[in-house]
């Protein structure tokens, strides 16, 4: 047993912080250090500096233009990225189509995709969750019907996050109405500038504009389109969901933002005295301090086992990561609401835009502390990690 | 970056958990301690066979050099078989004020009988104000000659009913909260003016309260420098500390098994309870505070290589938060999960419960440790 980074590891971190020191445009990192969003522009713009290093989708294949770097490394990179700030790569493509591309697609569809993703020319969208279909996935009603060369897609997606920015779309469609549940469903990828498509926004509330609905009316997709084979969608689904293990802990982030918080505390002032002499307040803030030690060792050990005993088979410990994960990043932005007390208080409706510089960096954030509860309810509820953990691990 | 154990290491586990599942059941364990002074001779002299009394003391003294990683796994598997021998205050506590503070001379006279079994040792330094402070010390070593003096009372000493020899802190020079004018000193349980009042502690093992009245100790009875042992004593106390942090995921891991265990088993309205998502979330949440516990105590275990004095008392310090918390909820809940038999003396559930409670409450409990953390500035760099 041993905590310690190897040189080799060292001299990566300081390479990639140095990286990330040079090359972040320093507004946008601003921007995530205050918990803003950020425009379309700003993350694509970073995202070609990422690719153009060779840094765009670090974990695929090296064919595909991955870097071949250990999990730790890929760990190190990842940590570096989210405390530094700067914008984690576009997950739909990066971390869940590509890999279910080069996974499962034909030679074409890796041609025509994997570049395009990396570099962001096509900025991909997630369509899997329904009006009727949220913990429930398999019962998703959306159709896609045979027609000659073509599906035909009908149906509704909900919670599509950013889809007013995207290009593409990744579908779970039903393709075989007669087949149980799990066995009729295809994974299919078309284009959003389709004829039928329409995305209606969905405002959160923070106030702002993350995700969307939506509709497909008789919508054409050319059948070459279906990713691997037809009514195996739902196998590809759980890879895709499965492929993202020790990222959703979020702990750079969760870093990042502790910071922040003792940095904020040792200026606003209660009773006199800067809020974090108040030991109140400290020990709530060196508890959460500690869940996240604990959560980033849980972490390593999980990278750890990946990278000497490979991907295939889970570490227990992993379906924590989640659940605590959520549970940290939810108390920070607690926290941070905390320090600031009651100028938490006025709504800066155009807060998202950045453009009102008159309103003071604390507008967002309440809305940070009301957006945050999204995260122990997308990418698998905490009660169905809880069902997971109880099921795959105790055996229950 | 590695958390497997090494070839070496996994033999050790292995050998230790070989002989707890030949030796130590549940009633084995009610035998040991049915036994004059509460605990067995015959399972002490096998650990000594084995050489887990001699694992961590130089191979030059008679021991294995083994270090933080190897005390971690013992301890995990003592605390996995709820054993009641005393190797926290012997071999880890006592052993760690001879390693780190003992003379050549005081190493000869005393390792040897801790390495073959035939001694035992005891942790005098709660006092009756002191409560965690491991600097509140009112009993007094006075110079006497070469020697000392020491008069005072120390209470619920590990280990202290059955001890050979006490392991005492007490003041040279000071006011009673100052952190200079400490010293350790070696008590043998016969001196003269040592009284002691021994008895069973709620999970199962012994200590004492005990009174030194004029006891006279000569000069060798010193470990390390008799005004200025603090340091020692916190670095031994931090060693003693994560060895409980392992030992407390040992007894976690064992509840949450036998918890899972018992609700896949227990039939009510005609089905194992376990199929009930209420109990199953509880369960779940169970894993994720051993699993969290588990890795404090594996940074806590690994932190001892830190160069930084400060960062190695934090991350112990971290771990007995994380511990505190994760036990407290553990050992809880698998009473909650077992339902009315859990509360039987007869079960063994409940006696995890109880050890794990009295860890929390050892050598500083959850809220201790957090101002601890907090008032050394908290955990990120």
């Amino acid at each position: 047993m041993d905590l310690a980074f190897t040189k080799e590891e060292i001299a990566f971190r300081e390479e990639v912080r140095a990286f990330f020191k040079d090359n972040v445009p320093p507004e946008t990192r601003r921007k995530l250090q205050e918990g803003r969003h950020l425009s379309k522009d700003e993350m694509v713009t970073w995202w070609r500096i990422l690719n153009k290093k060779g840094w765009g989708v670090t974990h695929w294949p090296k064919e595909y233009g991955g870097t071949g770097w250990s999990s730790v490394q890929q760990y190190i990179f990842n940590e570096e990225l989210q405390s530094y700030p700067a914008p984690q790569p576009l997950a739909f493509g990066v971390s869940m189509v590509g890999p279910v591309i080069y996974t499962f697609g034909n030679e074409e569809q890796k041609k025509n995709y994997l570049p395009r993703i990396a570099n962001v020319d096509d900025w991909w969208c997630q369509g899997f969750s329904e009006p009727g279909s949220g913990s429930d996935l398999a019962s998703l009603k959306t159709k896609a019907e045979r027609k000659g060369d073509k599906w035909i897609v009908n149906g509704q997606k909900t919670w599509t996050t950013l889809a007013q920015h995207a290009d593409m779309i990744f579908c779970l469609c039903r393709t075989d109405p007669a087949a149980k549940k799990q066995m009729g469903i295809s994974f299919i990828v078309f284009s959003m500038k389709s004829k039928g498509v329409t995305v209606r926004p969905i405002q959160t509330i923070d106030g702002g504009h993350e995700v969307n609905e939506v509709f497909f009316d008789d919508v054409e997709v050319p059948y070459e389109n279906l990713i691997g084979e037809e009514n195996k969608g739902w196998d590809y689904a759980k890879f895709l969901l499965g492929n993202e293990r020790t990222g959703i802990a979020r702990v750079g982030v969760s870093k990042e933002r502790l910071r922040r918080i003792r940095a904020l505390a040792s200026k606003v002032e209660s009773g006199g005295r800067p809020v974090i002499e108040d030991p109140a307040f400290r020990e709530r803030l060196v508890a959460c301090e500690i869940e996240l030690k604990a959560l980033e060792l849980t972490q390593l050990r999980v990278v750890a086992d990946e990278g000497k005993h490979g991907k295939g088979k889970p570490n227990p410990a992993s379906s924590v990561l989640k659940i605590k994960g959520s549970e940290i990043q939810q108390t920070t932005t607690e926290l941070l609401m905390e320090v600031i007390g009651p100028f938490a208080t006025p709504y800066d409706e155009h807060g998202d835009a950045g453009s009102n510089e008159s309103m003071d960096w604390t507008a967002q954030i309440a809305p940070s502390y009301f957006n945050n509860r999204k995260v122990s309810i997308y990418g698998g509820s905490n009660e169905i990690q809880r069902n997971i953990i109880s099921k795959a691990v105790l055996g229950l | 970056m590695d958390f497997d154990l090494s070839e070496e290491q996994r033999l050790l586990k292995e050998s230790v958990d070989g002989l707890l599942a030949d030796a130590y059941d549940f009633d084995a364990r009610k035998k040991y301690m049915a036994e004059k002074g509460g605990w067995s001779k015959a399972v002490w002299s096998k650990l000594a066979e084995q050489g887990l009394l001699g694992l961590p003391f130089a191979e030059a003294d008679g021991g294995f050099g083994a270090g933080a990683v190897e005390t971690m796994i013992v301890m995990e598997s003592l605390g996995r078989a709820l054993v009641v021998e005393p190797y926290l205050a012997t071999v880890v506590i006592a052993g760690g004020f001879l390693r780190h503070g003992g003379s050549a001379g005081q190493k000869a006279k005393h390792i040897p009988g801790i390495i073959d079994g035939s001694k035992t040792f005891g942790f005098a330094q709660l006092e009756k104000n002191s409560r965690y402070d491991l600097h509140d010390i009112a009993t007094s070593a006075k110079k006497k000659g070469d020697g000392w003096v020491i008069d005072g009372e120390k209470f619920v000493v590990l280990n202290g009913e059955n001890a050979d020899t006490l392991i005492v802190t007490a003041r040279t020079k000071g006011g009673r909260r100052d952190r200079s004018g400490i010293g350790v000193f070696l008590v043998p349980v016969d001196a003269k003016g040592v009284t002691r009042k021994g008895y069973p502690t709620q999970d199962g093992l012994h200590a004492a309260d005990i009174t030194l009245t004029n006891v006279e100790v000569g000069a060798d009875a010193a470990i390390g420098d008799p005004e200025s042992a603090l340091d020692l004593i916190e670095r031994v106390a931090d060693e003693a500390r994560t060895a409980i942090c392992a030992e407390a995921v040992g007894a976690m891991d064992e509840s949450l098994k036998t918890t899972v265990e018992y609700i896949k088993t227990r039939k009510q309205f005609g089905v194992a309870i376990g199929s009930f998502q209420s109990l199953q979330h509880r369960a779940a949440d169970m894993f994720v505070a051993l699993e969290q516990a588990r890795s404090m105590s594996m940074f806590a275990t690994m932190a001892s290589d830190f160069d930084s004095a400060r960062e190695r008392a934090s991350a112990v310090a971290a771990a007995k938060v994380q511990v505190g918390k994760s036990l407290k909820f553990v050992g809880q809940q698998s009473i909650q999960l077992h339902g009315g038999i859990g509360m039987t003396m007869e079960a063994k559930i409940g006696h995890y419960f109880k050890r794990l409670t009295m860890i929390e409450n050892t050598l500083g409990d959850t809220d201790y440790h957090l101002r601890r953390v907090s008032e050394g500035g908290g955990l990120l760099a």
